[in-house]
């Protein structure tokens, strides 16, 4: 069972590895890079919002932190123009985390209501300040060295460092699920007072939780901002990033580890392909909107959940009625127990 | 720092401040009673600003007229999405799924109103928009006045619905302990469909004076609901003083910033203020500190 589970998990990740191969298009190739670094950004935030129930709306501060790292570094060493800048991606995500634990020390003191709120707050903190210090160019934001690879395989190396990194989440991810620190953070996720009450240390648990997450959205920043090549404050920090990360996560099923690879998928790839193709901001939030209000009120769950739930609903099923044709005729079926009545 | 720049601080803290209370006390209504964190407010703030403007610009309608008309248009649209998405919600995670519900309903509307309205910003208007007068050498606005005192009056019809009616006891009751409240016959239910729409009908009142105030367009709901947020969590979540107080003092904070150091560091300062206040008091200025929190 455990075996064949893995075997799906090889021919999706042997999938998304073929895309660049399949597809030349750079269009597409585009599409793919975004809609990869948002599969992993998507799975790291549901390691820690998914497992433990605070659902975090302020991650773009690892993002924008993880791009900033990226090109003030680049910039500041006179970085060569090339692969070299790839060297760059976990140092992004390593100053992510530096930063996640002050911010997860202050946010973590409250529970989950005021947690959201104050993730929001920090995000601002963080966005207002990009804009108004002297050091990351204001709103005219920062210009990285222009990478020399040509542009027919620009895209390439970008999406299979972004692969590699949603690789790499999707097990730290898996192996937290199998783990008593994930068991400590389902814990909370259940009944934090409760958890608290059994022995769990909830505070260092979740600031822990908090600033692994950090990693691999802070990484994925640092390859966004060499991808795009010029970063503004507005983008790296937007708010859009906060809430579709934890769309995309419900959308597949919080809390599943498969969920946000696919919730991201489907969303990134459907949003790109809807800006490529009608450039109407307008028209595209109220698809988004409408696409988010059906999933949150007909599969509460999330697609994952949903799927299985119905697959092994269906297996019970299918073993019920097994049950029943092996079971020996009862004695007295209820047709019968009905027809004697009739006759009193 | 001079007197008159402190002077000019604490009015705007009062009168904007009292605007964004009003707005804010919605949120932490609907907070209180029903566990439902209202992103949608900050547009639906910018939606009561638009009625105004659509009133004022086809059908010249003074814009405190107007409001007779948009309080009880917003009160409905409150209803309605309490209807349609609002109380399907269910389950322990319901306070989370209500952040992106709201969240997307939020976005249906940007979208509509970008475009109805375009994404120009536009401004209310009225021979009252750009008249003051002076007392001493501190300017009033005439209409940062009249949005204290609309403020002020609804602040207290709604302060009088919860206290003196018999409604605002199941309201009360409600925002105390929902299940207590059933219990002893009030459907919480109906009380929580009408408090999201008293909740929402505030924003009519608030979107006229927001809009009269600044030049806006649907974008602008972002800067607002991440103030009211701020301002919820600071006053206390579900505290209704708190909304008031951390509202006024939000805008007094920005104010004196932008005064000593620079303008550009007021909006950056409302979220600092939150931060440390946290770090004192996780629960906010006026929260009640309860053993068991969701």
């Amino acid at each position: 069972m455990l075996q064949k589970k893995n075997l799906w998990w090889l021919v999706a990740f042997g999938a998304l590895g073929l895309f660049p191969v399949l597809v030349t298009n750079p269009t597409y190739t585009t599409i793919g890079v975004f809609t990869i670094i948002f599969m992993a950004c998507a799975t790291s935030w549901n390691m820690f919002s998914g497992y433990s129930g605070y659902i975090a709306l302020g991650s773009a501060v690892f993002y924008g932190s993880g791009a900033y790292t990226m090109a003030l570094l680049s910039i500041h060493l006179h970085m060569a123009a090339g692969s070299e800048l790839f060297a760059l991606v976990p140092v992004g995500g390593l100053v992510a985390m530096v930063m996640a634990v002050p911010i997860g020390w202050i946010a973590l003191r409250v529970r989950r209501h005021t947690f959201v709120v104050i993730t929001i707050a920090v995000f601002f903190i963080f966005q207002l300040s990009a804009i108004n210090f002297g050091f990351t160019g204001g709103t005219s934001g920062l210009n990285l060295p222009f990478i020399t690879w040509g542009f027919q395989n620009y895209n390439t190396p970008f999406y299979y460092v972004g692969l590699g990194l949603t690789i790499f989440v999707t097990l730290v991810s898996a192996l937290v699920r199998r783990s008593r620190f994930g068991l400590q953070l389902l814990a909370i996720r259940d009944d934090e007072d409760r958890a608290m009450g059994l022995g769990v240390k909830v505070t260092a648990v979740k600031i822990t939780g908090f600033t692994m997450s950090a990693f691999t959205v802070g990484a994925a920043g640092a390859l966004y901002a060499m991808f795009v090549g010029q970063i503004y404050p507005q983008f790296v920090f937007d708010p859009m990033f906060d809430v579709s990360i934890a769309l995309m996560a419900f959308l597949g099923g919080l809390g599943t580890l498969s969920g946000p690879l696919l919730g991201a998928l489907i969303l990134e790839a459907s949003q790109q392909y809807l800006t490529v193709t009608y450039s109407n901001g307008s028209l595209y939030l109220i698809l988004f909107g409408a696409l988010f209000l059906v999933v949150i009120i007909f599969m509460p769950q999330g697609i994952v959940t949903f799927i299985r739930d119905r697959v092994s609903r269906r297996a019970e099923r299918e073993r019920a009625a097994v049950a029943a044709n092996d079971a020996p005729p009862s004695p007295t079926t209820p047709v019968e127990g009905v027809a004697v009545g009739g006759t009193h | 720092m001079n007197t008159v720049a402190l002077l000019s601080a604490a009015k705007d803290g009062i009168l904007t401040g009292s605007v964004y209370a009003l707005m804010a006390t919605g949120l932490t209504l609907i907070f209180g009673v029903m566990d439902i964190i209202n992103i949608a407010q900050g547009i639906l703030v910018i939606l009561g600003a638009y009625l105004s403007y659509a009133l004022q610009v086809h059908w010249h309608i003074d814009l405190f007229v107007g409001l007779l008309i948009t309080i009880p248009a917003m009160f409905v649209v409150g209803i309605v999405i309490e209807r349609l998405f609002i109380g399907r919600l269910k389950g322990p995670e319901r306070t989370a799924m209500s952040i992106l519900v709201t969240y997307a309903v939020s976005l249906l509307i940007e979208g509509g109103l970008n475009m109805v309205f375009s994404v120009n910003d536009v401004q209310l208007q009225g021979w009252y928009v750009t008249r003051s007068f002076a007392i001493g050498q501190v300017h009033f606005g005439y209409i940062y006045v009249a949005g204290f005192i609309l403020a002020g009056v609804l602040l207290g019809a709604l302060y009088f619905m919860l206290y003196r009616t018999r409604f605002g006891m199941s309201v009360r009751a409600s925002l105390a302990d929902q299940t207590s409240a059933a219990l002893v016959g009030i459907d919480v239910k109906r009380v929580s469909t009408i408090t999201f729409g008293v909740g929402i009908a505030v924003t009519a009142a608030g979107g006229m004076i927001y809009g009269a105030t600044n030049a806006f367009n649907a974008s602008s709901s972002y800067d607002l609901i991440s103030r009211l947020l701020t301002i919820i969590v600071l006053g206390g979540m579900g505290s209704l003083g708190g909304a008031m107080f951390a509202g006024i003092l939000m805008v007094f904070v920005g104010d004196m910033v932008g005064v000593i150091w620079s303008p550009v560091w007021s909006s950056l300062s409302y979220f600092v203020v939150l931060v440390l206040v946290l770090l004192w008091r996780p629960q906010g200025l006026f929260g009640k500190q309860s053993a068991r929190i969701a």
